[in-house]
Protein backbone atom coordinates (compact mmCIF):
# COMPACT_ATOMS: atom_id res chain seq x y z
CA UNK A 1 0.00 0.00 0.00
CA UNK A 2 2.50 2.56 1.23
CA UNK A 3 4.64 2.17 -2.53
CA UNK A 4 1.56 2.50 -4.57
CA UNK A 5 0.97 5.44 -2.38
CA UNK A 6 4.39 7.01 -2.23
CA UNK A 7 5.38 6.74 -6.16
CA UNK A 8 2.60 8.92 -7.68
CA UNK A 9 4.09 11.36 -4.91
CA UNK A 10 7.42 10.89 -5.80
CA UNK A 11 6.68 11.15 -9.49
CA UNK A 12 5.05 14.63 -8.97
CA UNK A 13 7.76 16.16 -6.95
CA UNK A 14 9.91 16.07 -10.72
CA UNK A 15 6.81 16.98 -12.47
CA UNK A 16 7.18 20.51 -10.16
CA UNK A 17 10.71 20.71 -10.80
CA UNK A 18 10.09 21.00 -14.47
CA UNK A 19 7.11 23.58 -14.94
CA UNK A 20 8.76 25.67 -11.80
CA UNK A 21 11.77 25.64 -14.20
CA UNK A 22 9.47 26.63 -17.40
CA UNK A 23 7.37 28.94 -15.74
CA UNK A 24 10.55 30.43 -13.74
CA UNK A 25 11.76 30.69 -17.85
CA UNK A 26 8.42 31.95 -19.42
CA UNK A 27 7.58 34.34 -16.54
CA UNK A 28 10.84 35.93 -17.16
CA UNK A 29 10.32 36.85 -20.77
CA UNK A 30 6.71 37.79 -19.87
CA UNK A 31 7.88 39.85 -17.15
CA UNK A 32 10.26 41.59 -19.55
CA UNK A 33 7.85 42.23 -22.06
CA UNK A 34 5.51 43.43 -19.59
CA UNK A 35 8.16 46.06 -18.37
CA UNK A 36 9.03 47.76 -21.51
CA UNK A 37 5.83 48.89 -22.08
CA UNK A 38 6.33 51.43 -19.22
CA UNK A 39 10.36 51.19 -18.96
CA UNK A 40 13.46 50.87 -21.07
CA UNK A 41 16.47 51.74 -20.12
CA UNK A 42 17.12 53.75 -23.32
CA UNK A 43 15.67 54.99 -26.14
CA UNK A 44 15.60 51.30 -28.47
CA UNK A 45 17.01 53.86 -31.71
CA UNK A 46 18.97 56.11 -30.30
CA UNK A 47 22.62 56.43 -30.83
CA UNK A 48 23.60 56.00 -26.87
CA UNK A 49 27.18 54.74 -26.95
CA UNK A 50 30.14 53.99 -29.64
CA UNK A 51 29.45 51.37 -32.02
CA UNK A 52 29.67 47.46 -31.03
CA UNK A 53 31.04 48.61 -27.43
CA UNK A 54 31.45 45.23 -25.41
CA UNK A 55 29.60 45.01 -21.93
CA UNK A 56 29.53 47.77 -19.60
CA UNK A 57 27.83 49.03 -16.78
CA UNK A 58 26.09 51.14 -18.85
CA UNK A 59 25.39 49.05 -21.48
CA UNK A 60 25.01 45.35 -20.24
CA UNK A 61 25.67 43.52 -23.40
CA UNK A 62 27.35 45.84 -25.49
CA UNK A 63 26.21 47.94 -28.44
CA UNK A 64 25.18 47.15 -32.15
CA UNK A 65 27.54 48.85 -35.21
CA UNK A 66 24.90 51.67 -35.33
CA UNK A 67 25.98 52.32 -31.31
CA UNK A 68 22.20 51.04 -29.98
CA UNK A 69 22.20 49.60 -26.98
CA UNK A 70 21.38 45.71 -27.10
CA UNK A 71 19.86 45.30 -23.91
CA UNK A 72 17.12 47.40 -24.28
CA UNK A 73 16.76 45.82 -28.30
CA UNK A 74 16.34 42.10 -26.11
CA UNK A 75 13.86 43.53 -23.52
CA UNK A 76 11.80 44.66 -26.98
CA UNK A 77 12.89 41.09 -28.58
CA UNK A 78 10.51 39.54 -25.74
CA UNK A 79 7.97 41.59 -25.92
CA UNK A 80 8.20 40.65 -30.25
CA UNK A 81 8.46 37.05 -29.48
CA UNK A 82 5.63 36.43 -27.14
CA UNK A 83 3.69 38.44 -29.03
CA UNK A 84 3.75 36.43 -31.54
CA UNK A 85 3.84 33.22 -30.01
CA UNK A 86 0.72 34.61 -28.30
CA UNK A 87 -1.07 35.88 -31.58
CA UNK A 88 0.48 32.66 -33.71
CA UNK A 89 -1.21 29.83 -31.71
CA UNK A 90 -4.28 31.87 -30.67
CA UNK A 91 -4.70 32.12 -34.84
CA UNK A 92 -3.65 28.34 -35.45
CA UNK A 93 -5.94 27.01 -32.49
CA UNK A 94 -8.80 29.10 -33.40
CA UNK A 95 -8.52 27.95 -36.84
CA UNK A 96 -7.00 24.44 -36.34
CA UNK A 97 -9.63 23.12 -33.12
CA UNK A 98 -12.92 24.66 -35.82
CA UNK A 99 -11.27 22.15 -38.81
CA UNK A 100 -10.33 19.60 -35.93
CA UNK A 101 -13.99 19.89 -34.75
CA UNK A 102 -15.39 19.84 -37.97
CA UNK A 103 -13.64 16.94 -39.36
CA UNK A 104 -14.43 14.18 -36.53
CA UNK A 105 -18.09 15.09 -37.06
CA UNK A 106 -18.28 14.97 -40.77
CA UNK A 107 -19.18 12.65 -43.33
CA UNK A 108 -16.64 9.68 -43.70
CA UNK A 109 -15.74 11.23 -47.35
CA UNK A 110 -15.41 14.72 -46.01
CA UNK A 111 -13.37 13.67 -42.99
CA UNK A 112 -11.21 11.29 -45.65
CA UNK A 113 -10.70 14.60 -47.13
CA UNK A 114 -9.62 16.49 -44.46
CA UNK A 115 -7.86 14.03 -43.29
CA UNK A 116 -5.44 14.28 -46.04
CA UNK A 117 -5.45 18.12 -47.11
CA UNK A 118 -3.94 17.79 -43.34
CA UNK A 119 -1.22 15.68 -43.49
CA UNK A 120 -0.32 17.71 -46.59
CA UNK A 121 -0.09 20.34 -45.14
CA UNK A 122 1.53 19.03 -42.28
CA UNK A 123 4.72 17.48 -44.33
CA UNK A 124 5.31 20.99 -45.21
CA UNK A 125 7.76 22.88 -43.22
CA UNK A 126 5.90 25.54 -41.07
CA UNK A 127 8.42 28.38 -42.08
CA UNK A 128 8.31 27.06 -45.32
CA UNK A 129 4.27 27.65 -45.25
CA UNK A 130 5.07 31.06 -43.03
CA UNK A 131 7.20 32.00 -45.70
CA UNK A 132 4.75 31.68 -48.20
CA UNK A 133 1.71 33.48 -46.79
CA UNK A 134 4.14 36.51 -46.07
CA UNK A 135 5.21 36.45 -49.35
CA UNK A 136 2.04 36.21 -50.59
CA UNK A 137 0.71 39.84 -48.48
CA UNK A 138 2.11 42.95 -49.45
CA UNK A 139 4.50 43.73 -46.76
CA UNK A 140 6.07 42.66 -43.94
CA UNK A 141 5.33 43.39 -40.95
CA UNK A 142 4.34 41.88 -37.09
CA UNK A 143 0.42 41.22 -38.29
CA UNK A 144 1.37 39.17 -40.99
CA UNK A 145 3.92 37.06 -39.79
CA UNK A 146 1.75 36.62 -37.08
CA UNK A 147 -0.86 35.02 -39.43
CA UNK A 148 1.63 33.11 -41.49
CA UNK A 149 2.53 31.35 -38.37
CA UNK A 150 -1.04 30.89 -37.10
CA UNK A 151 -1.67 29.60 -40.19
CA UNK A 152 1.34 27.38 -40.63
CA UNK A 153 0.60 26.16 -36.76
CA UNK A 154 -3.38 25.48 -37.58
CA UNK A 155 -2.92 21.95 -39.34
CA UNK A 156 -1.13 20.69 -37.08
CA UNK A 157 -3.48 21.73 -34.59
CA UNK A 158 -6.36 20.66 -36.15
CA UNK A 159 -4.81 16.84 -36.88
CA UNK A 160 -4.47 16.19 -32.96
CA UNK A 161 -7.83 18.12 -32.70
CA UNK A 162 -9.84 15.47 -35.05
CA UNK A 163 -8.31 12.57 -33.11
CA UNK A 164 -8.79 13.75 -29.81
CA UNK A 165 -12.86 14.59 -30.60
CA UNK A 166 -13.23 11.22 -32.51
CA UNK A 167 -11.90 9.81 -29.24
CA UNK A 168 -14.63 11.51 -27.15
CA UNK A 169 -17.34 10.82 -29.24
CA UNK A 170 -17.48 7.21 -28.90
CA UNK A 171 -17.73 7.71 -24.97
CA UNK A 172 -21.34 6.82 -22.96
CA UNK A 173 -21.22 10.10 -22.11
CA UNK A 174 -21.89 11.59 -25.17
CA UNK A 175 -24.78 9.36 -25.79
CA UNK A 176 -26.17 10.34 -22.53
CA UNK A 177 -25.93 13.74 -23.58
CA UNK A 178 -27.96 13.12 -26.73
CA UNK A 179 -30.39 11.18 -24.80
CA UNK A 180 -30.56 14.22 -22.39
CA UNK A 181 -31.26 16.46 -25.29
CA UNK A 182 -28.63 18.59 -25.62
CA UNK A 183 -27.57 19.81 -29.32
CA UNK A 184 -24.22 19.21 -30.78
CA UNK A 185 -23.25 22.53 -30.57
CA UNK A 186 -23.42 22.28 -26.71
CA UNK A 187 -22.02 19.15 -26.82
CA UNK A 188 -18.59 20.19 -27.95
CA UNK A 189 -19.05 23.28 -25.32
CA UNK A 190 -19.32 21.37 -22.65
CA UNK A 191 -17.95 17.57 -23.24
CA UNK A 192 -15.76 17.51 -25.84
CA UNK A 193 -13.63 20.83 -25.43
CA UNK A 194 -12.94 20.54 -21.88
CA UNK A 195 -11.84 16.61 -22.59
CA UNK A 196 -9.53 17.38 -24.88
CA UNK A 197 -8.09 20.48 -23.83
CA UNK A 198 -5.59 19.45 -21.62
CA UNK A 199 -3.75 17.66 -24.24
CA UNK A 200 -4.32 20.46 -26.67
CA UNK A 201 -3.06 23.29 -24.05
CA UNK A 202 0.37 21.09 -24.16
CA UNK A 203 0.55 20.67 -27.75
CA UNK A 204 -0.50 24.74 -27.77
CA UNK A 205 2.61 25.32 -25.44
CA UNK A 206 4.78 23.02 -28.00
CA UNK A 207 3.23 24.87 -30.48
CA UNK A 208 4.30 27.96 -28.79
CA UNK A 209 7.47 27.98 -28.51
CA UNK A 210 7.52 26.28 -32.69
CA UNK A 211 6.21 30.26 -33.86
CA UNK A 212 8.91 32.13 -31.40
CA UNK A 213 11.40 30.04 -33.35
CA UNK A 214 10.07 30.13 -36.15
CA UNK A 215 9.39 34.39 -36.34
CA UNK A 216 13.29 34.52 -35.27
CA UNK A 217 13.68 32.74 -38.52
CA UNK A 218 11.13 34.79 -40.43
CA UNK A 219 12.94 37.93 -39.25
CA UNK A 220 16.51 36.81 -39.76
CA UNK A 221 15.42 35.71 -43.35
CA UNK A 222 13.30 40.00 -43.31
CA UNK A 223 10.04 38.55 -43.65
CA UNK A 224 9.31 39.19 -39.70
CA UNK A 225 8.85 42.67 -38.01
CA UNK A 226 9.78 46.03 -39.91
CA UNK A 227 12.90 47.58 -38.57
CA UNK A 228 11.69 49.69 -35.99
CA UNK A 229 10.76 46.26 -33.59
CA UNK A 230 13.56 44.29 -32.65
CA UNK A 231 13.37 41.36 -32.86
CA UNK A 232 15.68 38.69 -32.14
CA UNK A 233 16.19 37.18 -35.45
CA UNK A 234 16.57 40.50 -36.93
CA UNK A 235 19.41 41.03 -33.87
CA UNK A 236 21.04 38.19 -34.89
CA UNK A 237 21.03 38.76 -38.65
CA UNK A 238 22.56 42.07 -37.88
CA UNK A 239 25.29 40.95 -35.65
CA UNK A 240 26.29 38.28 -38.10
CA UNK A 241 28.86 40.36 -40.06
CA UNK A 242 30.10 41.37 -37.00
CA UNK A 243 29.97 38.01 -34.97
CA UNK A 244 33.83 37.83 -34.64
CA UNK A 245 35.00 41.62 -33.42
CA UNK A 246 31.66 42.05 -31.26
CA UNK A 247 30.40 37.91 -30.56
CA UNK A 248 28.22 39.07 -27.94
CA UNK A 249 25.74 41.09 -30.10
CA UNK A 250 25.19 37.52 -31.61
CA UNK A 251 25.65 35.81 -28.21
CA UNK A 252 22.97 37.28 -26.37
CA UNK A 253 20.17 37.14 -28.97
CA UNK A 254 20.53 33.40 -29.29
CA UNK A 255 20.64 33.03 -25.49
CA UNK A 256 17.14 34.45 -25.05
CA UNK A 257 15.79 33.00 -28.06
CA UNK A 258 16.76 29.78 -26.91
CA UNK A 259 16.27 30.44 -22.86
CA UNK A 260 12.33 31.03 -24.29
CA UNK A 261 12.19 28.10 -26.13
CA UNK A 262 13.34 25.99 -23.26
CA UNK A 263 11.35 27.50 -20.82
CA UNK A 264 8.18 26.86 -22.78
CA UNK A 265 9.35 23.40 -23.22
CA UNK A 266 9.73 22.71 -19.96
CA UNK A 267 6.05 23.98 -19.14
CA UNK A 268 4.58 22.04 -21.82
CA UNK A 269 6.49 18.51 -20.23
CA UNK A 270 5.55 19.84 -16.90
CA UNK A 271 1.79 20.42 -18.34
CA UNK A 272 2.13 17.14 -19.88
CA UNK A 273 3.34 14.96 -16.91
CA UNK A 274 0.51 16.65 -14.33
CA UNK A 275 -1.51 15.40 -16.77
CA UNK A 276 -1.02 12.08 -16.99
CA UNK A 277 0.31 12.19 -13.14
CA UNK A 278 -3.59 13.10 -12.96
CA UNK A 279 -5.23 10.62 -15.44
CA UNK A 280 -3.23 7.49 -13.40
CA UNK A 281 -4.92 8.49 -9.67
CA UNK A 282 -8.05 8.59 -11.40
CA UNK B 1 -51.62 0.72 -22.22
CA UNK B 2 -49.38 -0.08 -24.43
CA UNK B 3 -46.06 2.72 -24.09
CA UNK B 4 -43.92 1.22 -26.47
CA UNK B 5 -44.43 -1.16 -29.55
CA UNK B 6 -41.95 -1.90 -32.47
CA UNK B 7 -43.38 -2.97 -35.62
CA UNK B 8 -41.38 -5.36 -37.52
CA UNK B 9 -38.14 -3.68 -37.64
CA UNK B 10 -35.25 -4.32 -39.56
CA UNK B 11 -31.79 -2.60 -39.35
CA UNK B 12 -28.60 -2.98 -41.29
CA UNK B 13 -26.19 -1.61 -43.65
CA UNK B 14 -26.94 -4.23 -46.21
CA UNK B 15 -29.85 -7.38 -46.59
CA UNK B 16 -26.44 -10.12 -45.67
CA UNK B 17 -25.91 -8.42 -42.76
CA UNK B 18 -28.76 -7.45 -41.02
CA UNK B 19 -28.52 -5.91 -37.22
CA UNK B 20 -31.70 -6.89 -36.64
CA UNK B 21 -33.90 -8.37 -38.93
CA UNK B 22 -38.12 -8.17 -38.38
CA UNK B 23 -38.19 -7.57 -34.76
CA UNK B 24 -41.33 -7.30 -32.95
CA UNK B 25 -42.68 -6.32 -29.47
CA UNK B 26 -44.88 -4.45 -27.44
CA UNK B 27 -44.21 -3.06 -23.76
CA UNK B 28 -47.12 -1.83 -21.63
CA UNK B 29 -46.72 0.80 -19.29
CA UNK B 30 -45.46 0.43 -15.82
CA UNK B 31 -44.34 -3.18 -17.41
CA UNK B 32 -40.81 -4.46 -16.59
CA UNK B 33 -39.39 -6.37 -19.75
CA UNK B 34 -35.66 -7.61 -19.78
CA UNK B 35 -34.33 -7.90 -23.42
CA UNK B 36 -31.90 -11.07 -23.89
CA UNK B 37 -28.81 -12.01 -26.02
CA UNK B 38 -25.51 -12.83 -26.40
CA UNK B 39 -23.09 -10.13 -27.57
CA UNK B 40 -24.00 -9.30 -31.57
CA UNK B 41 -27.80 -10.27 -31.40
CA UNK B 42 -28.65 -6.63 -31.77
CA UNK B 43 -30.19 -5.66 -27.91
CA UNK B 44 -27.41 -2.44 -28.30
CA UNK B 45 -28.79 -1.51 -31.94
CA UNK B 46 -32.37 -2.23 -30.54
CA UNK B 47 -31.72 0.40 -27.57
CA UNK B 48 -30.14 2.83 -30.06
CA UNK B 49 -33.37 2.80 -32.04
CA UNK B 50 -35.84 2.90 -29.05
CA UNK B 51 -33.98 6.07 -28.11
CA UNK B 52 -33.82 7.78 -31.21
CA UNK B 53 -30.62 7.89 -32.23
CA UNK B 54 -31.00 5.92 -35.15
CA UNK B 55 -33.63 4.95 -37.27
CA UNK B 56 -35.00 1.57 -38.28
CA UNK B 57 -34.32 0.84 -42.23
CA UNK B 58 -37.95 -0.07 -42.07
CA UNK B 59 -40.91 -1.23 -39.82
CA UNK B 60 -42.03 1.32 -37.12
CA UNK B 61 -41.33 2.16 -33.40
CA UNK B 62 -44.45 4.28 -31.53
CA UNK B 63 -44.01 5.57 -28.24
CA UNK B 64 -47.14 6.16 -26.44
CA UNK B 65 -49.30 5.95 -29.69
CA UNK B 66 -46.53 8.20 -31.69
CA UNK B 67 -44.21 7.61 -34.39
CA UNK B 68 -40.67 7.65 -33.05
CA UNK B 69 -39.18 9.98 -35.63
CA UNK B 70 -35.99 11.23 -34.73
CA UNK B 71 -36.25 14.22 -37.41
CA UNK B 72 -38.96 15.45 -35.18
CA UNK B 73 -37.50 17.62 -32.87
CA UNK B 74 -40.25 18.60 -31.48
CA UNK B 75 -41.65 15.51 -30.66
CA UNK B 76 -37.66 14.69 -29.95
CA UNK B 77 -37.25 16.62 -26.86
CA UNK B 78 -41.01 15.43 -25.51
CA UNK B 79 -39.73 12.11 -25.97
CA UNK B 80 -35.95 12.58 -24.35
CA UNK B 81 -38.15 13.44 -21.45
CA UNK B 82 -39.93 10.31 -21.28
CA UNK B 83 -37.00 7.90 -22.02
CA UNK B 84 -33.72 7.82 -20.36
CA UNK B 85 -30.72 5.15 -20.25
CA UNK B 86 -28.15 3.64 -18.36
CA UNK B 87 -25.24 2.64 -19.62
CA UNK B 88 -22.90 -0.41 -19.26
CA UNK B 89 -19.65 0.90 -18.09
CA UNK B 90 -20.24 3.21 -15.19
CA UNK B 91 -16.40 4.99 -16.59
CA UNK B 92 -17.29 6.08 -19.71
CA UNK B 93 -20.79 7.01 -18.80
CA UNK B 94 -19.97 10.31 -16.69
CA UNK B 95 -17.93 13.08 -18.24
CA UNK B 96 -14.58 12.86 -15.88
CA UNK B 97 -14.04 16.71 -16.09
CA UNK B 98 -18.14 17.68 -15.11
CA UNK B 99 -18.76 17.99 -11.22
CA UNK B 100 -21.80 15.64 -10.52
CA UNK B 101 -24.46 18.08 -10.16
CA UNK B 102 -23.84 19.31 -13.43
CA UNK B 103 -23.81 15.68 -14.75
CA UNK B 104 -26.96 14.82 -13.08
CA UNK B 105 -28.75 18.36 -14.08
CA UNK B 106 -27.66 18.06 -18.18
CA UNK B 107 -31.00 16.27 -18.86
CA UNK B 108 -32.63 19.42 -16.71
CA UNK B 109 -30.97 22.11 -18.26
CA UNK B 110 -30.94 20.34 -21.91
CA UNK B 111 -35.18 19.95 -22.11
CA UNK B 112 -35.36 23.39 -20.27
CA UNK B 113 -37.19 21.70 -17.52
CA UNK B 114 -39.02 24.34 -15.37
CA UNK B 115 -38.41 23.77 -11.14
CA UNK B 116 -35.74 24.22 -9.05
CA UNK B 117 -32.71 22.20 -10.62
CA UNK B 118 -30.12 22.09 -7.22
CA UNK B 119 -33.37 20.09 -5.30
CA UNK B 120 -34.37 17.97 -7.93
CA UNK B 121 -30.34 17.11 -8.10
CA UNK B 122 -30.66 16.40 -4.89
CA UNK B 123 -33.62 14.32 -4.59
CA UNK B 124 -32.65 12.04 -7.73
CA UNK B 125 -29.30 11.52 -5.99
CA UNK B 126 -31.24 10.32 -2.29
CA UNK B 127 -33.22 8.28 -4.52
CA UNK B 128 -30.37 6.79 -5.80
CA UNK B 129 -29.22 5.81 -1.94
CA UNK B 130 -26.16 8.84 -1.71
CA UNK B 131 -25.59 11.72 0.10
CA UNK B 132 -26.56 15.24 -1.02
CA UNK B 133 -22.59 16.43 -1.00
CA UNK B 134 -21.63 13.75 -3.53
CA UNK B 135 -23.21 16.57 -5.66
CA UNK B 136 -20.00 18.72 -5.36
CA UNK B 137 -17.54 15.89 -6.42
CA UNK B 138 -15.87 14.90 -10.02
CA UNK B 139 -16.77 10.86 -11.33
CA UNK B 140 -13.34 9.88 -10.31
CA UNK B 141 -13.73 10.24 -6.72
CA UNK B 142 -16.46 7.18 -6.85
CA UNK B 143 -16.51 4.15 -6.95
CA UNK B 144 -17.69 1.81 -10.00
CA UNK B 145 -21.14 1.11 -8.15
CA UNK B 146 -21.50 4.70 -6.97
CA UNK B 147 -20.92 5.45 -10.82
CA UNK B 148 -23.51 3.74 -11.49
CA UNK B 149 -25.88 5.39 -8.73
CA UNK B 150 -24.61 8.69 -10.24
CA UNK B 151 -25.45 7.65 -13.88
CA UNK B 152 -29.07 5.97 -12.77
CA UNK B 153 -29.46 9.64 -10.68
CA UNK B 154 -29.40 11.31 -14.38
CA UNK B 155 -31.29 9.15 -16.13
CA UNK B 156 -34.59 9.79 -13.32
CA UNK B 157 -33.93 13.13 -12.68
CA UNK B 158 -36.49 14.15 -15.75
CA UNK B 159 -38.97 11.88 -13.93
CA UNK B 160 -38.90 10.01 -17.23
CA UNK B 161 -41.82 7.24 -17.88
CA UNK B 162 -39.32 4.41 -19.52
CA UNK B 163 -36.02 3.94 -18.18
CA UNK B 164 -33.74 1.67 -20.32
CA UNK B 165 -30.83 -0.06 -19.04
CA UNK B 166 -28.30 -1.35 -21.21
CA UNK B 167 -26.12 -4.44 -19.60
CA UNK B 168 -26.53 -1.80 -16.41
CA UNK B 169 -24.72 -4.41 -13.93
CA UNK B 170 -22.39 -6.21 -15.77
CA UNK B 171 -19.41 -4.49 -15.17
CA UNK B 172 -20.16 -4.66 -11.15
CA UNK B 173 -19.17 -7.55 -8.68
CA UNK B 174 -21.13 -9.58 -7.46
CA UNK B 175 -22.32 -7.62 -4.40
CA UNK B 176 -22.68 -3.89 -6.13
CA UNK B 177 -24.45 -5.62 -8.79
CA UNK B 178 -27.58 -7.44 -6.17
CA UNK B 179 -27.56 -3.76 -4.85
CA UNK B 180 -27.87 -1.87 -8.26
CA UNK B 181 -30.95 -4.41 -9.19
CA UNK B 182 -32.45 -3.66 -6.23
CA UNK B 183 -32.40 -0.23 -6.99
CA UNK B 184 -33.60 -0.92 -10.54
CA UNK B 185 -36.18 -2.83 -8.92
CA UNK B 186 -37.41 -0.26 -6.53
CA UNK B 187 -37.53 2.22 -9.49
CA UNK B 188 -39.24 -0.36 -11.65
CA UNK B 189 -42.54 0.36 -9.61
CA UNK B 190 -42.12 4.04 -10.31
CA UNK B 191 -41.47 3.78 -14.24
CA UNK B 192 -41.35 1.38 -16.99
CA UNK B 193 -38.33 -0.61 -17.13
CA UNK B 194 -36.44 -2.03 -20.07
CA UNK B 195 -33.81 -3.82 -18.97
CA UNK B 196 -31.29 -5.32 -21.53
CA UNK B 197 -28.94 -7.87 -20.83
CA UNK B 198 -26.98 -11.25 -21.35
CA UNK B 199 -27.47 -12.22 -17.72
CA UNK B 200 -30.49 -14.23 -17.54
CA UNK B 201 -30.42 -14.86 -13.64
CA UNK B 202 -30.28 -10.87 -13.33
CA UNK B 203 -33.66 -10.69 -15.88
CA UNK B 204 -35.12 -13.32 -13.75
CA UNK B 205 -34.96 -11.26 -10.80
CA UNK B 206 -35.67 -8.10 -12.09
CA UNK B 207 -37.98 -8.57 -14.80
CA UNK B 208 -41.74 -9.60 -15.04
CA UNK B 209 -41.22 -10.21 -18.79
CA UNK B 210 -38.70 -11.25 -20.88
CA UNK B 211 -38.20 -11.35 -24.56
CA UNK B 212 -35.13 -13.68 -26.20
CA UNK B 213 -33.14 -12.31 -29.00
CA UNK B 214 -30.73 -14.32 -31.18
CA UNK B 215 -28.60 -12.97 -33.85
CA UNK B 216 -31.01 -10.37 -34.95
CA UNK B 217 -34.09 -12.29 -34.23
CA UNK B 218 -36.57 -12.19 -31.59
CA UNK B 219 -36.51 -16.11 -31.07
CA UNK B 220 -39.38 -16.24 -27.89
CA UNK B 221 -41.31 -13.89 -25.54
CA UNK B 222 -43.09 -13.53 -22.78
CA UNK B 223 -43.84 -13.64 -19.07
CA UNK B 224 -40.43 -14.73 -17.50
CA UNK B 225 -41.24 -17.22 -15.13
CA UNK B 226 -43.37 -19.09 -17.78
CA UNK B 227 -40.34 -18.67 -20.21
CA UNK B 228 -37.95 -19.94 -17.99
CA UNK B 229 -39.85 -22.59 -16.52
CA UNK B 230 -41.17 -23.80 -20.53
CA UNK B 231 -38.70 -22.69 -22.95
CA UNK B 232 -39.67 -23.50 -26.37
CA UNK B 233 -37.00 -22.30 -28.44
CA UNK B 234 -33.60 -24.46 -28.25
CA UNK B 235 -31.60 -20.96 -28.45
CA UNK B 236 -33.69 -20.19 -24.92
CA UNK B 237 -33.24 -23.66 -23.54
CA UNK B 238 -28.91 -23.29 -24.20
CA UNK B 239 -29.32 -20.30 -22.79
CA UNK B 240 -31.01 -21.50 -19.42
CA UNK B 241 -28.78 -25.02 -19.25
CA UNK B 242 -25.75 -22.19 -19.27
CA UNK B 243 -27.09 -20.37 -15.99
CA UNK B 244 -25.23 -21.29 -13.34
CA UNK B 245 -27.34 -22.99 -11.04
CA UNK B 246 -26.97 -20.92 -8.07
CA UNK B 247 -28.09 -17.26 -9.07
CA UNK B 248 -30.97 -19.07 -10.61
CA UNK B 249 -32.34 -20.79 -7.54
CA UNK B 250 -31.23 -17.69 -6.05
CA UNK B 251 -33.57 -14.96 -8.12
CA UNK B 252 -36.37 -17.34 -9.05
CA UNK B 253 -38.30 -15.99 -5.98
Amino acid sequence: MSDVAASPNRRRGIVSLTLMAGIMLVGLHIAIGLLTLVWLPYEPNAFTGGRLEGASLAHWVGTDRLGRDLFTQLMIGSRIALTVGLGAVAIGATIGVSIGILAAFASRWLDDALAATLDILIAFPTLLIAMLVVAASDTASLGSAIVALGIALSAIVARLTRILAKRVLVMDYITAARTSGSSWPKIVAIHVLPNIWPTLSVNFALQFGLAVIAEASLSYLGLGAPPPNASWGRMLQEAQGTVYTAPLGAIAPGIALVSLAIGVNLLADGLRARIDAARTLS
Amino acid sequence: MTLISVDRVSFGYTAERRILDDVSFAMESGDTVGLVGESGSGKTTLLRLLLGLARPDSGTITFDGASLDPRNAAFMRQFRRQAQIVFQDPYSSLDPRQKISSIIAEPLRSLRIPGDHRQMVADALSSVGLDADAAGRYPHQFSGGQRQRIAIARAIVAGPRLLLADEAVSALDLTTKIRIVELLASLGTRMSLLFVSHDIGVVAALCRRIVILERSRIVESGDTAEVLARPQHPYTQRLLASVPRLSLKDTRS
